[in-house]
């Protein structure tokens, strides 16, 4: 599904090369997570996977489904299928969640070709998700994550996935900031998401979140490359020892 | 206000939920598409030719007669106009606003042209130049009875709750075409016609409020409009009407080299309601055009006038070249004990504007509002905001202004906010947010409040962001394009005052928001 070969990328304005050679193959169905320590390269390889600007490709490919997809605008990745669970979601102050929602499945249908969505329909499939991931009715009037706490924030997050059904998604530290409980909504949002062929990129600082969301691999980023793989074992051993054993 | 209720309930309830939804999924559809299909930023450029019969170039005594004869009005109304020509020619033209005017040459222009075969204003509609109804047909306005305002969503008139008539003034140039649904509104006691035929018609009524609330010496650009004013609308509701339907003028220039002078004024009497709808477009031309109106409201007691402007006149091109220089001067007078005012407006074109729709609160307990979006792109400026005069005890104002800055425009919110000292218990609330997009433009804010006693309350909140580039990824990143991510976020910026506007002129100024901001990114 997602392949990333030899990657290197560098920030555009400091000629500072973050990532530097990683390859990566991610097969349907498939549940990997990125563990490493801050500043490893974690968040501009999920950066540069969604398409954000102020990043140089300086060599490698990255194909999905068989296209490349350095070459997409970020728009259209989205429709593809590639989703996002931002660490930090953005507030959009006056566009209300319902309003926005819309606007991006009614988005991606058009690029995909499919017939936009109509309100009934929508309605009825919003208040379905809403209902499984304890999210109000007060929150879902409010505009985009505007004076929403930290977990409800990532909770919309889950619930934009689950509108969008995308096929590949990177949860980028959806653990920050959760408590316990949150954490548990979160988990089993993605959980009953997943499918054979859906596949995720879990990117964490932390052991914690993968209790809940079990990955098939973990892989061990230091310094824009991947120094390990292994099974959940592996995020265990890092829980317990820390990063030095790969530094 | 969300519309979309979210609820999950009894079946009857989720009807009225859904029936709301439509309504905002069609307006942000219109939103969306019109970005798409519109290929050029300006889409009411085009020109009627029609033969038209100018009055000679410049201005001077006989110019102001020419007019008032033209109009065939009394000798009061001419001795009127010469007070204020003279008046004029004394005046300088004010220079305080933070604007960069051009020198305009005043006797450089035509300050009469009508469409040649308008010599005798048609009786009825079907009278009028077929070109002058295609004209305002293209425009979305149809003069017809038959058929509303362009705008009005077919899905939703179902419901009826947007299956209103609107009664349409259409000024073209310097004349009135015609006004619709006159019989009607007059069986309810409604005078709605052409500040010219008022005149003639209503002389009384016009004698007692033309000038009382913009006096004709109150500016520079007011007291030219006194003396050169050619048509306009006039309104007056009687004592204890609400008025059945919107009103509204529609004004389009098209001459060129032409300025366009006209004078609204209305009354409200008595418990009285009234919503009043403005819209102005104008063909593109390399040549700047003058556009100085008065508008003048007068309310009385717990009477109440809603005035909403859609203010759309070529803005030039990105190079800021032609546009309108729009000087405007609105004025309400609550004169009434609790009577109501409330200003709306969007301003997306123009080359210049410069206006301040204002409130004196005289009546005790009267209140004004003013809502606010002005966008400028490219080389646009504007020097916009209002004047709150609380005169009258326990008097209310509300401004909320939202200013929004693209490629190299300069937008500045100016208000004034003074409180008499015998205006006891009055409150003030401004609240000043300005948006830009890039780092070429500028948003300006200077406040002036003034308040002479001590039980009165003025707050002001300020405040000046941008789009960001997180922002927008965020919208991307969920598929939505650019564009529509643009339009998106400031539709959001400016919600409050987009929902203070009737339906129909809601979304087509949402519409024109993100129109007018094509193109100001990338």
């Amino acid at each position: 599904m997602l392949k990333i070969d030899n990657l290197k990328v560098s920030l555009e304005e400091e000629e500072k090369q973050i990532i530097k050679g990683l390859s990566l193959s991610i097969n349907p169905g498939e549940f990997h997570a990125i563990m490493g320590p801050n500043g490893s390269g974690k968040s501009t390889l999920s950066s540069v996977l969604a398409g954000k600007d102020g990043y140089t490709v300086d060599s490698g490919s990255v194909t999905f489904e068989g296209r490349n997809l350095l070459e997409a605008e970020v728009e259209e990745r989205a429709a593809l299928g590639i989703f996002m669970a931002f660490q930090y979601p953005i507030e959009i102050p006056g566009v209300g969640n319902m309003n926005f929602l819309r606007t991006a499945l009614n988005s991606q249908r058009k690029t995909r070709g499919q017939e936009e969505l109509n309100a009934a329909d929508f309605l009825k499939l919003v208040r379905a998700i809403a209902k499984d991931l304890e999210i109000s009715d007060e929150m879902m009037k409010r505009p985009v994550n505007v004076g929403a706490s930290g977990g409800e924030k990532k909770r919309n997050e889950i619930l934009q996935m689950c509108l969008l059904e995308p096929k590949f998604v990177i949860l980028d530290e959806t653990d920050s900031g959760l408590d316990v409980d949150a954490m548990k909504l979160v988990s089993k949002g993605v959980n009953n998401f997943s499918s054979s062929s859906r596949s995720f990129l879990v990117i964490t600082h932390y052991q914690r979140l993968l209790n809940y969301i079990v990955p098939d691999f973990v892989h061990i980023l230091v310094d824009g490359r991947i120094v390990d793989t292994g099974d959940k074992d592996l995020a265990l051993h890092v829980e317990e020892t820390g990063y030095k054993d790969f530094l | 206000m969300e519309t979309i209720i979210f609820k999950a309930s009894i079946d009857t309830e989720n009807r009225i939920m859904t029936d709301n939804y439509e309504i905002r999924e069609a307006i942000d559809k219109e939103t969306i598409s019109a970005v798409k299909s519109v290929g050029e930023t300006y889409k009411y450029g085009f020109s009627t030719d029609i033969e038209t019969e100018y009055a000679p170039l410049g201005l001077n005594e006989d110019i102001v007669r020419l007019i008032s004869k033209k109009n065939n009005e009394p000798k009061w109304m001419l001795d009127w106009r010469l007070k204020a020509y003279n008046r004029w020619k004394k005046l300088k033209q004010p220079d305080w606003a933070l604007l960069k005017i051009p020198e305009i040459n005043f006797q450089n222009q035509y300050y009469y042209a009508r469409p040649a075969n308008m010599k005798e204003k048609p009786k009825s509609l079907e009278e009028v130049d077929p070109k002058l109804l295609e004209t305002y047909s293209k425009l979305g306005i149809p003069l017809t009875e038959q058929k509303k305002l362009a705008g009005v969503i077919e899905e939703n008139a179902e419901s009826g709750s947007t299956d209103r008539k609107v009664a349409v003034d259409a000024v073209f140039d310097s004349v009135s075409v015609g006004t619709t649904f006159k019989e009607e509104l007059k069986s309810a006691g409604v005078i709605f016609c052409s500040i010219s035929e008022a005149i003639k018609e209503y002389p009384d009524l016009v004698k007692k409020y033309l000038g009382s609330v913009v006096p004709i010496s109150d500016n520079f650009f007011a007291c030219l409009n006194a003396a050169v004013f050619s048509d306009g609308s006039f309104v007056y509701i009687p004592k204890g009407v609400r008025c059945p339907m919107e009103l509204s003028t529609y004004f389009r220039i098209n001459a060129e080299n032409t300025g366009q002078f006209e004078r609204t004024l209305i009354i409200a009497d008595d418990n009285s309601y009234v919503s009043y709808l403005e819209g102005c477009t104008a063909p593109q031309r390399d040549e700047s055009q003058l556009h100085a109106a008065v508008v003048e409201l007068v309310i009385l007691d717990e009477a109440e006038i809603k005035y909403s402007t859609v203010q759309n006149w070529f803005p030039g091109d990105e190079n800021g070249v032609g546009g309108i220089y729009n000087f405007v001067t609105k004025r309400a007078d609550c004169r009434g004990t609790k009577s109501k005012v409330m200003w709306t407006q969007v301003e997306t074109g123009s080359a210049i504007t410069w206006k301040y729709p204002s409130c004196v609160l005289k009546g005790d307990n009267s209140s004004g509002e003013f809502y606010s979006i002005a966008i400028t792109n490219n080389m646009q400026q504007a020097d916009t905001g209002t004047k709150m005069i609380h005169l009258g005890k326990n008097t209310n104002s509300r401004i909320v202004s939202k200013g929004i800055s693209a490629g190299k425009a300069q937008n500045t919110y100016r208000g004034l906010v003074q409180i008499g000292g015998r205006s006891k218990n009055s409150r003030n609330f401004t609240q000043c947010d300005s948006l830009l997009i890039g780092n070429k433009c500028g948003a300006h804010t200077v406040p002036y409040i003034e308040v002479n006693n001590s039980s009165a309350r003025a707050e002001h909140e300020a405040t000046t962001s941008r789009v960001d580039e997180d922002q927008l990824f965020y919208c991307m990143q969920r598929g939505i394009g650019e564009e529509d991510a643009i339009a998106l976020i400031v539709n959001g910026f400016c919600k409050e005052v987009l929902q203070s506007l009737p339906m129909e002129f809601a979304m087509e100024a949402q519409k024109l928001v993100a129109i007018s901001l094509e193109g100001s990114v990338g």
